[in-house]
């Protein structure tokens, strides 16, 4: 398609002014993990590493960011199993109710964060009994993790058919060789993808871990809001910010990449 | 036969073994039967194939030509009847367990593991040693003139070559049976016609029995030793392709397998002399524009009005009315000049053909 040149340049500004909302805001996050003015004025004044080495140093964000992991991946992991073996399930057989199941599946994705955890904390104290901990956020994560695992598998299964299996299975394979062999390979990056994504959500979600998470345990998007106002913690907070900017968008950008090319060219 | 439970699909058979079973046919359907719910695709199939043979399935789709193939596979378990390969019932194993590979549609290739690779998988799976199948892939290569392709992926093949390796991949497990469904349906003409001839020559190479299912007629006439013609389910005739053509068991198959040019009713009564259906085909049939001349023995003839000429290079076609009703279609090769052809249009003539030409169907769908 071809645009007028005073069409193209509008676009541009355009697409310039959306980003630069987007992403100036980020940047003066970085800038302020380095800037020596405990006030944050404008523009910066000196150059400093003091918050890096003493955010380096900080048990609370330490713990944090343990915590966070800890999470992070044991929803993952949980997600991977459930939302491969929902998926398979969904996609290769028929059953009465399925196209409900599926809707079940990724409705936790699109409620509300606080109607999910308020939900998740009357179920676990007063239903189940439950002291809430590590255990309970694992578990409120794993609800709306398993959901990109899910499309993500999903996705996959609809684009290979089942085709490849029958080849395997007639060529002498049983199923689990043709699991080892075919179907794992092929569904791999999808995997990956599906995970990266999980522990994003995971590691940056703040509403669901308030009504789940047990009392003295803080993940780190938590310990952020806890310090957030107290003067001599802020900036550490723009450090601990500028850590997260960069941890979370390494696995968006491999989701990315993975979902995108691998198989895409491998529907034969 | 001796009794062979072995689960594992011996890459070798023991020679006496072989020998002993040649004596059944390689693949043997009774009764065979698949519901899916409500809708009965496969509705009571009795056939053998017999060992070497390049037998076709041939029918329009829907009509259970694919199930079949399938549950010989493995793939769909049969709802009653059984399925025999070479004398042993194999109705409930499942695919893995029985000596039949398949060529898909749409070939099937793994599209992770690159050419050798796809062709040495059942080799691998049967955990026969990697020099040993390494070797018998590169045959297998050679066979379908791949061998310069082995490094590649799939997804760097053309159409035909992908066609290739998916019968290499099947062939190099020497199966006992060949299943091939539609294999030729993504090629363009060309590449198809060259296709026929080399799986028929591949065929002839390795003597291994060939269910080929189709439904392209000139493909089934032109490879098959036999033919099946199926439709809703269940197999209206089974021959060779002079039979299939030349004596249509039923006005299905004479319309399914060539064109359908079949007198009726009244018309039959008058033209033949007798009551019934009637096929003849239409290049079987003379014109002659003097309508005077009179049937010679073993003649019948029926005068008509052409309604329609259509010119289609190497042969004509005409549409012609008869006068005792019903229509029939004439294809006459385009020998004179072809402007005579055309001029015909519109004019009285008179057609001839051997009375053998012109034969009795069962009424059918």
């Amino acid at each position: 398609m071809t645009v007028s040149r005073t069409t193209r340049i509008a676009l541009f500004g355009a697409l310039g002014l959306g980003l630069a909302v987007i992403y100036f805001p980020l940047l003066v996050v970085l800038l302020n993990s380095v800037n020596a003015d405990t006030t944050f004025g404008w523009p910066p004044s000196r150059f400093t590493l003091e918050w890096w080495s003493r955010a380096v140093g900080n048990q609370g964000a330490l713990e944090a960011l343990w915590t966070s992991v800890r999470a992070g991946l044991a929803a993952t992991g949980i997600a991977l199993v459930l939302g491969t073996m929902a998926a398979f399930a969904l996609q290769r057989f028929r059953f009465f109710g399925r196209d409900s199941v599926s809707l079940l599946i990724i409705l936790p994705i699109a409620l509300p964060g606080i109607v999910t955890g308020i939900a998740l904390n009357n179920a676990f104290r007063t239903v189940l009994g439950i002291d809430l901990g590590l255990l309970t956020v694992v578990i409120a994560h794993a609800t709306f993790c398993i959901v990109v695992v899910f499309n993500n598998v999903i996705a996959r299964l609809r684009r290979l058919g089942g085709n490849l299996e029958e080849a395997s299975m007639d060529l002498g394979a049983n199923g689990v060789t043709t699991f080892r062999l075919v179907t794992f390979p092929m569904l791999r990056s999808a995997l990956l993808a599906g995970g990266l994504l999980a522990f994003a959500l995971s590691f940056d979600e703040i509403i669901v871990t308030t009504f789940t998470l047990g009392a003295g345990l803080e993940t780190l998007p938590i310990w952020i809001l806890n310090n957030l106002f107290r003067p001599n913690q802020a900036p550490i907070v723009n450090v601990v910010a500028a850590v997260l900017i960069v941890v979370s968008t390494v696995p968006v950008y491999l989701a990315q990449r993975l979902s995108g090319d691998t198989a895409s060219g491998g529907r034969i | 036969m001796s009794p062979n439970q072995a689960p594992s699909l011996a890459v070798q058979d023991p020679a006496g073994e072989r020998a002993g079973r040649d004596a059944e046919p390689a693949v043997r359907l009774r009764a065979l039967r698949k519901a899916f719910g409500p809708v009965t695709a496969v509705d009571g199939v009795d056939l053998d194939i017999a060992q070497g043979e390049f037998f076709s399935m041939l029918g329009p789709s829907g009509s259970g030509k694919t199930t079949v193939l399938r549950m010989i596979a493995g793939f769909e378990l049969p709802t009653s009847g059984t399925v025999e390969l070479a004398g042993r019932d194999v109705s409930t194993l499942a695919p893995f367990q029985r000596d039949v590979n398949t060529v898909f549609q749409d070939y099937a290739l793994f599209p992770h593991m690159n050419v050798l690779a796809n062709v040495e998988y059942g080799l691998r799976v049967k955990r026969v040693p990697r020099a040993q199948r390494r070797e018998r892939a590169l045959e297998a290569l050679r066979t379908v003139r791949l061998e310069d392709f082995a490094g590649r992926k799939p997804s760097q093949l053309s159409g035909g070559q992908r066609q290739r390796v998916a019968l290499a991949r099947a062939l190099v497990n020497r199966p006992r049976v060949l299943l091939l469904d539609e294999p030729l349906g993504a090629l363009d003409l060309k590449l198809r016609q060259a296709m026929q001839v080399e799986l028929k020559q591949i065929q002839r190479e390795v003597g291994i029995t060939f269910v080929f299912v189709t439904h392209d007629q000139d493909e089934a006439l032109t490879m098959s030793d036999r033919i099946a013609v199926f439709n809703n389910g269940a197999i209206e005739q089974v021959g060779s392709p002079v039979e299939v053509y030349e004596r249509p068991a039923s006005a299905f198959v004479a319309g399914f397998v060539g064109t359908s040019n079949l007198l009726s009713g009244p018309a039959a009564e008058q033209v033949i002399g007798r009551r019934g259906i009637y096929s003849i085909r239409p290049e079987k049939i003379r014109i002659d524009a003097d309508l005077a001349v009179p049937a010679q023995a073993g003649e019948t003839s029926a005068t008509g009005a052409v309604t329609s000429v259509v010119y289609a290079g190497a042969t004509v076609r005409y549409e012609v009315s008869l006068d005792a009703g019903g229509q029939l279609s004439v294809v006459r090769p385009n020998e004179g000049p072809a402007a005579d052809a055309l001029r015909l249009d519109g004019s009285r003539v008179r057609l001839v053909w051997r009375d053998e030409h012109s034969f009795r169907v069962a009424a059918g769908s």
